[in-house]
Order: C-alpha cells, then sequence, then structure tokens
C-alpha cells in the first residue's frame, strides 16, 4: 500500500534520539502519528501522542479510533524481529522496517510472518516510503520542496541517499513525485522491486516508473515480466557499472558473485522488457521526457 | 565471514555432522606427528578460502608422514589464488565409494534457504548444468530427504550461516555420509548473538582494515579521484558518473547510516592514499545529516591542509548549513552533481 495522509502510523521506538527528530519530522508533514512504543515508557506520552508497552497494546487501546495501519520501527538489530512480530499482531498492513544489520535468518523469518498475516514489510535497511504533499514514514528529507515535490512519477529505490539523489534531480526538471518507495539495501526484502514496481503500476497517480536498483542480487531481473507486462513509461539507472566484482559494496546486498547481480544483466533484462537504462542520474529527466513525449 | 575448511568442519562436528578425523598445523614437524597419530594415508590441506584449491595444487594426498611433511614444507608460505598459506589441515584419508554434493545457501528472490543437492560430487556447482535437485525450504513443515541433508538445514540456521556447502559429500564404503569438504559462510550481522570462533583475518588493504576498525566501508579502486560520500547506492553512483566522465574513482568510501559522524577520519584515510589529485565530496543527506558530514570534512581539510582541489555536489537534510559552511571556506558547492563530477574529473586531469 502506498502510505497516505490518512494512515494512521505507530512508531515503535519513538523516545530515542532518531525516533524523537524523524518523528517531528513526520508529524510536521502531515503523517497522521498515533502513537509510539517504547514497553519502559508505556504510559507516558511523547512529541504529543501516548506511549504504548507494544504495537499489540497500542492497537488494542487505539482501536475505537482506527487501530494501526503502518507501523515503522526505530529500532536495533536484535529487537527488529520481536518488533515486527509485535507490528504484524497489532494489524499493521504495513510494516517499515529501517535497522539496518538485521541477521538475515531474522528477516526470512519476519517477512514469512508478515505473508501469513496478510501484511507487507517494507525493508529492512530502507529509508523509507514518501507520498509527497501526503505523507513520510522513516528518515527521508521529504519536508524540503527542492528534493520531493508532488507529481506523478513514481519512484523505487534500492538505496535512500541515491533515491534521495534521483528526486532531486526529478524535482530540478519539473517532474513532481506521486510516490518514493525505498525497498532497502538488503539482500532479502520483504517487498520486492517487482512488488514495489506493481504497487506504483496500479496506482491511478502514478504515470510513470523510475525504477534506481545497484549490482547484486537478482531484483531488477526478477521484475523484468512485471515491467514488461506493465504500459508505464519506465526509466530505470542501476549503480555499481564501475564497481569491482566479488567486494560487497556498502549494502549487504551490493555485490557481484560469480555471473550473478552484473550491471550487464540487469541492465539488458530492464532493456529487454521496454526500460530506457540510463548510465548516469542527471540523464533521468531526459529520459523520462523522451519516454513521456514530452 | 567466510570460514576455511576446518573451523568449517569442526562447527558442522558440533552439529552432528561426521567429518573425518583430523588436526590443524602450521609446521612440517607438526604435519609429519599428525600423520603419525593419524595412520596410514593422509590428505595434506591448504587452508585458505578462495575457491579451487585443489586445482591450484593446494590439496596432496600422500602415504607417509614423511611425504605429509614434505608436502607440509611445499605448502606452507606458498600463494594459493593470492592468498598465503599459513595452516594446513591433515586429515585421514577417507574410503569412497561415491561423492555427491549438498548444500544450503540464502535465495535472495525467494526470501528463503535454498537445498541442492547432486549426485556429481567434487564437481564446482557453477560448472554442473544438470542433475541439480533445487529445493526452496518453506517456511514450517518441510521434510529433509535424509538425516544427514537434516542436520545441515538445522546447521544452517543455527550458525546464522548464508551459505553450508558440503563438496564432496562422501559415501564410504560401508554406506555412511561424511563430509568431505565443508565451506561456510557466516552472517557478520548475526555475530554478535553467536559464539563461533572469529578468527577471520580482516580482508583487504592496510587501509581497508583501518577504515573497518573504524567502522567505514572502503574498497581501494587504484584512481586519482578520492570519493567521499554517504550511502552506498550514492556512493557507487559516483564512481560510476566520475568513470562516465572519463576519470577513474580511487576509492569506494562511503560515510551513510550511523558512520555519518566520522567524516574527519574518513577524509584523511581517503587523502592517504597514494596517486590522489582530486577530491569529490558527493553528500545527499537523507538519515545522514549534510551539515553534520560537511562540518566533519572541513574538520580534517583544515587540519591537513591538503594541495588538492576540491568539489562539493551538496543536497538533503541540513543541505542549507552544509553549503553555507563549504563557502566560508571558500569553496562554492556545484549546483549539480553533474558539473561537480565533471570538475572533479578536469581537475584532476589538469594536475597530472
Amino acid at each position: 500500500m502506498i502510505v497516505r495522509s490518512h494512515h494512521r502510523v505507530l512508531v515503535q521506538g519513538i523516545t530515542g534520539k532518531q525516533g524523537t527528530f524523524w518523528t517531528e519530522k513526520m508529524q510536521q508533514y502531515g503523517t497522521t502519528i498515533v502513537g509510539g512504543v517504547n514497553p519502559k515508557k508505556a504510559g507516558t506520552e511523547h512529541l504529543g501522542v501516548p506511549v504504548f508497552g507494544s504495537a499489540v497494546d497500542a492497537a488494542t487501546q487505539l482501536a475505537d479510533d482506527g487501530g494501526v495501519d503502518v507501523s515503522v520501527l526505530f529500532v536495533p538489530p536484535a529487537g527488529a524481529r520481536p518488533a515486527t512480530e509485535d507490528a504484524i499482531e497489532a494489524g499493521a498492513k504495513l510494516v517499515v522496517v529501517l535497522t539496518e544489520f538485521i541477521p538475515v535468518h531474522d528477516t526470512m523469518a519476519m517477512v514469512a510472518a508478515a505473508a501469513d498475516a496478510g501484511s507487507q514489510i517494507i525493508g529492512p535497511n530502507t529509508a523509507g516510503v514518501v507520498t509527497p504533499g501526503e505523507a513520510f514514514v522513516g528518515f527521508m528529507p521529504a519536508f524540503d520542496d527542492r528534493i520531493f515535490m508532488p507529481g506523478n512519477i513514481g519512484v523505487i529505490s534500492r538505496s535512500g541517499s541515491l533515491g534521495t539523489l534521483s528526486a532531486v534531480e526529478l524535482t530540478r526538471a519539473g517532474f513532481g513525485q506521486s510516490a518514493f518507495l525505498g525497498i532497502g539495501g538488503d539482500p532479502v526484502s520483504g517487498t520486492s522491486t517487482a512488488d514495489a514496481f506493481a504497487m506504483l503500476d496500479d496506482d491511478a497517480k502514478t504515470e510513470a516508473i523510475v525504477l534506481i536498483g545497484e549490482i547484486g542480487g537478482r531484483k531488477e531481473e526478477d521484475a523484468a515480466a512485471t515491467i514488461a507486462a506493465s504500459s508505464k513509461p519506465v526509466v530505470s539507472f542501476i549503480a555499481g557499472a564501475a564497481s569491482p566484482p566479488g567486494k560487497r559494496m556498502g549494502h549487504a546486498g551490493a555485490i557481484v558473485e560469480g555471473n550473478t547481480g552484473t550491471h550487464a544483466s540487469k541492465k539488458a533484462a530492464l532493456t529487454e522488457a521496454g526500460v530506457t537504462v540510463v548510465d548516469v542520474t542527471w540523464d533521468i529527466p531526459a529520459a523520462l521526457s523522451d519516454k513521456l513525449g514530452a | 565471514m567466510k570460514l576455511t575448511e576446518f573451523q568449517a568442519k569442526q562447527l558442522l562436528s558440533q552439529h552432528g555432522i561426521a567429518i573425518p578425523p583430523g588436526r590443524l598445523v602450521t609446521s612440517a614437524d607438526d604435519a609429519r606427528v599428525a600423520a603419525d597419530a593419524l595412520g596410514g594415508r593422509v590428505a595434506v590441506k591448504a587452508q585458505v578460502r578462495s575457491g579451487g584449491r585443489g586445482k591450484a595444487g593446494g590439496i596432496a594426498i600422500v602415504a607417509s608422514a614423511d611425504e605429509a611433511a614434505d608436502a607440509a614444507t611445499r605448502l606452507l608460505g606458498s600463494e594459493l589464488n593470492g592468498e598465503t598459506v599459513n595452516e594446513l589441515l591433515i586429515e585421514q584419508a577417507v574410503d569412497i565409494a561415491s561423492e555427491r554434493y549438498l548444500s544450503v545457501m540464502i535465495d535472495p528472490s525467494a526470501g528463503r534457504p535454498l537445498l541442492m543437492r547432486s549426485d556429481q560430487g567434487g564437481v564446482e556447482i557453477e560448472s554442473m548444468t544438470e542433475g541439480i535437485e533445487r529445493t526452496v525450504l518453506p517456511a514450517t513443515g518441510f521434510t529433509p530427504p535424509d538425516p544427514f541433508a537434516g542436520k545441515v538445514i538445522d546447521a544452517f540456521a543455527a550458525l546464522d550461516a548464508l551459505l553450508v556447502e558440503i563438496n564432496p559429500l562422501a559415501i564410504t564404503s560401508d554406506g555412511s555420509m561424511i563430509a568431505l569438504d565443508a565451506k561456510i559462510e557466516l552472517d557478520d550481522a548475526a555475530a554478535y548473538r553467536q559464539t563461533h570462533p572469529a578468527s577471520d583475518p580482516a580482508e583487504g588493504t592496510e587501509r581497508e582494515r583501518a577504515a573497518a576498525e573504524l567502522g567505514l566501508r572502503l574498497i581501494e579502486l587504484g584512481g586519482d579521484i578520492a570519493v567521499l560520500a554517504n550511502g552506498a547506492g550514492l556512493t557507487m553512483a559516483t564512481m560510476d558518473a566520475i568513470v562516465h566522465a572519463g576519470g577513474s574513482p580511487a576509492n569506494f568510501l562511503e560515510i551513510g547510516g550511523d558512520a555519518y559522524t566520522k567524516a574527519t577520519p574518513a577524509l584523511k584515510l581517503v587523502l592517504s592514499q597514494p596517486g590522489v589529485r582530486s577530491l569529490l565530496v558527493n553528500f545527499c543527506g537523507a538519515f545522514a545529516r549534510c551539515d553534520v558530514m560537511t562540518a566533519g570534512v572541513i574538520e580534517a581539510w583544515t587540519s591537513l591542509r591538503p594541495d588538492l582541489p576540491i568539489n562539493f555536489m551538496i543536497s538533503g537534510t541540513g543541505q542549507d548549513e552544509a553549503r553555507a559552511m563549504v563557502r566560508e571556506l571558500g569553496h562554492e558547492p556545484h549546483p549539480t552533481m553533474e558539473s561537480a563530477v565533471k570538475a572533479a574529473v578536469a581537475a584532476a586531469g589538469a594536475s597530472q
């Protein structure tokens, strides 16, 4: 689901330094924050919203007002799996997992639990999601109108910083965004590139899609069939053409192993699916203009 | 973290998986003693982490303790696929009736463990084109094909492994299964809850190891344009842009995530690389705040006072404060990444 301003968002880890900083930013932007979680501060209030002992407690006590639609985790790696399971049990339809360095066996368990319950995880290791002009969840500079502005371009990115840069390039060229979906830099993700693409393909406000990928894994190759079946124009940049093979390039998922995960393989699969793949980020707007016939 | 064969087998043995009797040695004398104690034919196996060890001559099957000592003398200190051999595993030779392949790894597309089995053992899986049975393991309700596979699957989960590969898996003449060779890669993110030996020597160059100790991710690339950026994707994209503009990046170094406060030591590291002719700082703040990162860069820059051209591109969280700091330093931040990259490439060319 694409986060809207009416969606009710819970912040797990709201009282920490980052939780506090970004919750205030989300509130100022228009995200509906309905509460936070910190087991040690249950019953108190923080940033004008109630703090609960767990996400399940939050959902129970907020049930009359509409419960919890989305939960976002400002939680360290060891706590990420229990916090996610708590959010799923609380009935959150979307769980945004910002945490980096979650053991992959935990991530697999979290994704399986979400699938069982009909919830969706975004991340882990994501900077979050932005619906410009409406709401954002995570730590994205959504509030700066030189970076994000409302419009009709959907953006998918494995990287928060590169996704932000892409938004900067789009906004500078006059292309506003309908939604930014940060799917995260880990090898196993709750929302794959194909899943994120399908979300934007189904979104009536999204007219064209910018896909920011990177080397490693098969996320882009796996998405090619979904992309080929869509009628929406797609422009892509895949980071890592100049990266040496066999080295993990910062993200746990960004590594070329053998013949898997190469820039060439991704570019070929996407090109075959009808995508314009550009070599540098600053060529994205022009490629988009071409695609849209503007 | 990739383990050596010896480390891998110790862990498998703790999970009830049969391994040949063996000893780890670091000298020819100890190799002789070990071979003598094990008796009969033994395998002398170089403990390096790279693949293709057998083909590169890293394994000798010998019939006596003297021959084991000779093989050890030849192998110790030699280079195998770029790795120096410091340790040998002396292992009792196994009476093999047939060899198979068995592995469990993470399948990122499925988001689940993947079990692979084949009747062809001893062959690298990449070169097997057919006869591989692939099974994506469900979260619950999976019955292993045999007890040995069941133990390997359990060990894979218990160890927080990314890969457990047993190749060959030997079937002995009496029908039992034994792990003849083993590869394990562990998830570094799970180190906090695992107790296995942290004996992995840090990989990489001296500067890369120094960076790792600071919690920074540095990869030296040999070019002349030093890169400082935040976030893995942005840093890779910056390198790509430099190459596209005709330049050559000196490094991958990102200070994203929790490392964004470490700009000062990060910059000192990249500036200590030989052959650097130009510095490109490309920040696009999301979680990482541009003002904090830029303050760190300026602190390192003013203390080192390097005679280098520097180009800045700054956008995202904290950009206004950060740009003001750069102007105070006497530089004008570039309005776009394109102009910053092209200026950094031109500056490197001009100083040659």
